[in-house]
């Protein structure tokens, strides 16, 4: 069983920064660049959505009440709660707690899949219902407006599929993150990689809370 | 433990505000439904990016770099919707 060293101030500093402070820095602002990009990505189809939410104000309020408020809402308090777990994982990293933190770790991945495996299930449910307008599938609105609604379910779809593909890709970050505290081989490095991952984690959040927000809530 | 107090405190502080928005939008109707919902997904956000992201201990420069990027999101979105809007 790996010993548990306090992660030290400084750490190695890679050959291109002058001390590691200055590496600390540039770990943050490359992160918040990257999710400035992906910023652009979601912020494009949250803008189109807007725009078609203002046009077919009546169509998209009757398509979002085809939609599982209550199995939305469970996903959205999972996946807060994993945003505390990564936050606290991140302080107990800093802490040299590495038990707590792995469990931290690991309480995140499995919020994160529990996550995942209900939205499979709402896709499968829409699925069954036939209101799944991808890949060719039929599409059998029961309401009022079916152009409009299958537009907004096309949204609805990217969205959240979107969204499910950086979930898997943050499923993956923290699984190496879990092997690398577990190991515990370089901590002050360990630390500095939980928290630009974190920032990440959180980032997912904070688009879900747009994407919950946009698609299930504006219902009215 | 005192160390994690803002997080379990935030934590709890986004669950309340997700109930707030769920219960407006299942019990109210029209412009005030929408406009609780609106106001409390951005407070959502804000407690977020400010003690879950680490802004609220971030330097200036990193500060200023990420309410750009929120800005210029509102940007785009407002001003999309000002040219549909005033059509």
């Amino acid at each position: 069983m790996p010993t548990t060293p306090p992660p030290t101030e400084s750490g190695r500093v890679a050959d291109q920064f002058d001390d590691i402070d200055q590496q600390r820095e540039a770990n943050l602002f490359g992160m918040w660049l990257f999710l400035a990009t992906e910023l652009l990505l979601f912020g494009g189809v949250f803008a189109g959505f807007v725009v078609f939410r203002v046009i077919h104000g009546e169509a998209f309020a009757e398509a979002a009440g085809h939609l599982d408020l209550a199995l939305g809402t469970l996903n959205t308090a999972l996946l807060l709660t994993s945003g505390l777990t990564m936050a606290l994982a991140e302080q107990l990293v800093n802490a040299a707690r590495r038990r707590a933190a792995l469990a931290m770790l690991l309480a995140t991945l499995a919020l994160g899949a529990a996550f995942l495996a209900i939205k499979a299930y709402e896709w499968h449910h829409e699925y069954m219902e036939r209101l799944m307008p991808v890949l060719g599938l039929p599409f059998e609105y029961p309401g009022k407006h079916p152009q409009q609604a299958e537009l907004f379910f096309n949204f609805y779809f990217a969205l959240t599929g979107l969204h499910a593909f950086h979930m898997l890709v943050g499923l993956c970050i923290l699984g190496v993150l879990a092997i690398l505290t577990w190991r515990w081989r370089d901590p002050p490095r360990i630390a500095r990689q939980v928290q630009i991952s974190g920032l990440y984690w959180a980032f997912v959040d904070v688009l879900w809370v747009v994407v919950f927000t946009l698609l299930y809530l504006l219902r009215l | 433990m005192n160390d994690f107090r803002p997080y379990l405190l935030t934590w709890v502080a986004l669950l309340a505000l997700l109930g707030v928005i769920v219960a407006a939008a299942a019990l109210f109707d029209g412009l005030l439904a929408s406009m609780i919902v609106l106001a409390g997904a951005l407070c959502m956000i804000a407690l977020i990016i400010t003690l879950f992201m680490g802004l609220r201990s971030a330097g200036g420069l990193l500060r200023v770099y990420a309410t750009g990027g929120v800005l210029w999101l509102g940007f785009l979105i407002v001003l999309t919707l000002a040219d549909y809007l005033t059509r």
